[in-house]
């Protein structure tokens, strides 16, 4: 019967192990504490009886001493466990420079994710094994939470925002995928397999995925098809600023405020452009494309406008840090 | 200290056979003597019947949960059915039954008691706050008959503004409206702490539970507005399509949680500082010992509510917030931790050199010990950040609130039913049933929620309808705890409710207790709570179950 109730899900991720020591050490503590506090209720409980020979209760107005002493001890263990947990949880939150860049779309009630060589696959996710692996996500209707359990992290899927999380996997198998932000009626359906390939399988997986486009080419050929280009040119009196190389650098803004050009900026000129125009251009000319452009859309000329130029802009950090 | 003032026996003299001592019960008879009631004692009453009615409710919609999760198919109800029961079960016992259970049911009863006075400071707005709970309560029933609500309780944005096809307005209108009755109950306490208590009742002399209740009544009366405005903005936006919340209206989702969680999170409090009153009177009165640290056990309750009300972003670490403020709020409920640490280990040393006798009440308290040091150190678990990106939102958050609002409020609401009920009745339950009960209800309740902590490890996620089969042994466990607990309460209601009319009559003071309830007020008091003419006057601390020694050497004793 054991055997069917393991305590833990697989550790098939880096970050797996260093969450389950903190775990275990929580456990002892807390193991500690409740024994501690039950032997305690025991032992007084018997030895004190009401109707043990001569039961008298003693004044005791209490102790300022063992007051500091169960607030120091508790306050000193809080603090190590608040430190290694946010130490863990900054790990958790910053993907490292080289991992390679997914996109994931959550919507009622599927995962739609695609691969960084532009492969697309629903439900599943393939990846290689011992490579840092960085999600970025969005919603397309009501929050989700993107959770795999035996990679120990998860991350909500917000609309309008894009939130980020990576893991690199370290264990060869096939692992549950979660949807662990409750999404409507069929929240419990909205799961899926993130199998972990040996780096060769993994371009064996590529290779029969279909030849699709990478989302940076998809992203190019939005650029026209969309018209962006129109205005968006390095011409002299183009209409809007032109985008060669300027991703992951500082804009200056007609209300005189500086912008990092990131995702989250992007998308918001794309879906909002009034809100934060580029100085010296006219505020309102562009429309909105709101309702006209999907989200994969907008993720793929992200990732197009972060090679759009790069050769130009060698400088410019390309993979930028819109993530945190 | 003198304790000339205080002579119970001089008026304690059996009860029994007078007959026909005028008590609040039998003071006046007919459905219009409860209705326009303003007595606080028939209030009680009144919200008593009321919130087991609510209880029974909630806790049948967590029974039919629990035969669903019985197989990892969802083979039983449909999975808007079974997203109903989960969100319905968690509308009700939260809002019309955890946040009233104790405050308006305990709290009604003895706070004027306790203070030594007649009534609360606002009889009228009293009976008021229990119209409002049941005109809210009626449009939650309503709601649940005419196809419920399937957002969870906590009305997450976007979904309940805008994608819900069930009625999230109605929900929000009946949460809405009593949101007022715990303002008004909060009220009423303050000002009735603040003004009402008799000569000689200092701050230090007040019985903890006055802490509580005046802790409590704090969050309520600060946290609520804050509810009802967030419910307001989410009525708008899904009635009028006004941007708030929604990104596709311009709004901001995480805006939602921000506001939401910051009641809700206090309200956490709302609902087990009652708890931890009752359970500092009951310790005192079985080990018959003064309270051990009185002064740490009361400020602890407003160190509770106040940092309460900074630690809310703690339910929004994977949410998207910024990670800094992530930190500070994992930073701030460590130190929230540390008052409700001091109260257990203040318990827990009363126990010493005093006499412990084990009667029901004392076996409630005892379990609450036990259960919410486990609800409140896995507490901890969940606000170690590192942690929490893996066990959020899993069967793990279910288990600890769980320990900590069943575990802890409902046992001490149990308890402290047990404890009171003599006084409020008249009559005694029968003390052997009662004792059995409460095993039973601890080992379902450890069977029902225990498994939850391991699922939650394993990962398996919260308000699933169905699930992996390898999560199905411990499931069957905590189905099979539910039933468990379930009989333990049904056991419980039915020899309370044989008491009334077949209990033993019982004398003023059963349990030989310290406090004004208990040697001043009659079992069941008279309208006016004490006997008429009597002047109460406080002339000692609370708990004076024993007295200062010449030499002093109480400090030291403790040390050993």
């Amino acid at each position: 019967m054991w055997k069917d109730l393991p305590l833990h899900p697989e550790q098939a991720s880096t970050l797996a192990q260093p969450v389950d020591l903190l775990y275990l050490f929580l456990v002892a503590v807390s193991a500690f504490f409740a024994l501690l506090i039950s032997v305690l209720i025991v032992v007084f409980t018997a030895k004190y009886r009401k109707d043990r020979p001569n039961a008298t209760s003693a004044h005791i107005e209490g102790s300022t001493l063992l007051e500091i002493v169960w607030t120091g001890i508790p306050l000193g263990l809080t603090m190590i466990m608040f430190g290694w947990g946010a130490v863990l949880f900054f790990q958790q939150a910053r993907p490292p420079a080289n991992a390679l860049e997914f996109t994931v779309t959550g919507k009622q009630w599927m995962w739609k994710a695609q691969h960084p060589t532009g492969q697309r696959e629903i439900n599943d996710l393939h990846i290689p094994i011992g490579v840092p692996c960085r999600l970025t996500m969005t919603s397309e209707d009501v929050i989700h939470s993107y959770f795999i359990p035996a990679f120990r992290t998860k991350q909500d899927v917000v609309p309008g925002r894009y939130s980020q999380m990576w893991f690199e996997a370290n264990k060869l198998g096939t692992y549950d995928l979660f949807c662990a932000e409750y999404c409507g009626t069929k929240h419990s359906q909205m799961i899926g397999k993130v199998t972990v390939l040996s780096q060769k399988d993994y371009e064996v997986w590529l290779a029969g995925g279909g030849s699709s486009e990478t989302p940076a080419q998809a992203g190019e050929r939005l650029f026209s098809a969309l018209r962006c280009i129109t205005c968006h040119n390095n011409t002299a009196g183009a209409r809007g600023p032109d985008l060669a190389g300027k991703f992951g650098t500082e804009a200056l803004l007609t209300s005189g405020a500086k912008v990092m050009i990131d995702a989250e900026y992007v998308r918001e000129s794309i879906l909002n452009p009034a809100a934060k125009t580029v100085n010296g251009f006219q505020v309102g000319l562009m429309p909105t494309y709101q309702g006209q452009v999907k989200e994969d859309d907008i993720l793929a000329l992200i990732a197009y406008l972060k090679t759009f130029g790069a050769a130009k802009a060698a400088a410019s950090p390309a993979t930028g840090n819109a993530a945190k | 200290m003198s304790s000339t003032v205080l002579s119970p026996s001089a008026k304690a003299s059996p009860s029994s056979p007078e007959g026909e001592r005028k008590t609040f019960l039998n003071a006046d008879y007919g459905w219009k003597s409860w209705l326009f009631t303003v007595d606080h004692k028939r209030i009680a009453v009144l919200y008593l019947i009321s919130i087991m009615v609510f209880f029974l409710i909630g806790g049948t919609f967590a029974l039919l949960m629990r035969a669903e999760l019985l197989t990892a198919k969802g083979d039983l109800f449909e999975a808007e059915t079974y997203n109903k029961l989960f969100t319905m079960h968690g509308v009700v016992m939260i809002f019309f039954f955890l946040v009233p259970s104790i405050p308006a049911v305990l709290g009604n009863f003895l706070v004027p008691i306790m203070v030594g006075t007649k009534d609360l400071a606002f009889p009228k707005i009293n009976l008021l706050s229990w119209y409002i709970y049941i005109v809210g309560g009626a449009a939650t029933l309503f709601v649940a008959i005419t196809g419920g609500i399937d957002t969870g309780w906590t009305f997450y944005a976007p979904y309940s503004s805008t994608y819900a096809n069930t009625n999230v307005a109605g929900t929000a209108v009946a949460v809405f409206i009593t949101g007022f009755s715990s303002i008004l109950t909060g009220l009423n306490f303050i000002v009735t702490i603040h003004k009402m208590r008799a000569p000689g009742m200092t701050w230090f002399r007040m019985p903890l539970f006055l802490w509580a209740q005046y802790a409590t009544s704090l969050i309520m009366v600060l946290g609520t507005p804050v509810l009802a405005i967030t419910i307001v903005l989410l009525g708008l936006e899904r009635v009028f399509h006004i941007g708030i919340f929604d990104p596709a209206l311009g709004g901001d989702p995480v805006l939602f949680q921000h506001l939401f969680w910051f009641y809700s999170h206090p309200a956490v409090y709302i609902m087990i500082l009652p708890g931890m009153g009752v359970i500092s009177e009951i310790i005192a009165c079985f080990s018959k010992k003064r309270m051990f640290g009185y002064h740490f056990i009361a400020f602890s309750s407003l160190a509770i509510a106040i940092f309460g009300f900074v630690v809310w972003g703690h339910h929004m670490f994977v949410s998207g917030q910024s990670a800094y403020a992530s930190f500070v709020f994992s930073f701030l409920t460590m130190l929230v931790a540390i008052p409700s640490a001091v109260k257990v280990f203040n318990w827990t040393a009363t126990l010493y050199k005093g006499q412990v006798s084990l009667e029901t009440p004392m076996l409630y308290a005892l379990g609450f010990i036990g259960l919410f040091t486990i609800g409140g150190l896995t507490g901890v678990f969940l606000a170690v950040m590192g942690l929490d990106r893996h066990v959020h939102d899993t069967y793990f958050v279910v288990a600890h609130f769980h320990y900590v609002m069943v575990g802890g409020m409902v046992m001490a609401f149990m308890g402290g039913m047990h404890f009171w009920w003599s006084k409020m009745f008249g009559r005694k339950y029968p003390e052997w049933i009662a004792q059995f009960s409460s095993v039973v209800v601890f080992v379902g309740f450890n069977f029902t929620f225990f498994p939850q902590f391991l699922l939650g490890y394993m990962g398996m996620p919260r308000r699933y309808h169905q699930y992996n089969a390898e999560f199905e042994v411990l499931n069957v466990l905590s189905s099979a705890g539910a039933s468990i607990l379930g009989t333990g309460f049904l056991m419980t209601i039915c020899y309370f409710i044989w008491s009334l009319k077949w209990g033993q009559v019982a004398e003023r003071n059963p349990w030989g207790a310290k406090g004004l309830e208990w040697e001043r007020a009659p079992s069941p008091p008279p309208t006016f709570n004490f006997e008429d003419g009597e002047r109460i006057v406080v002339t000692e601390d609370a708990y004076a179950y024993t007295h200062e020694e010449p030499h002093g050497g109480s400090l030291q004793e403790a040390r050993k």
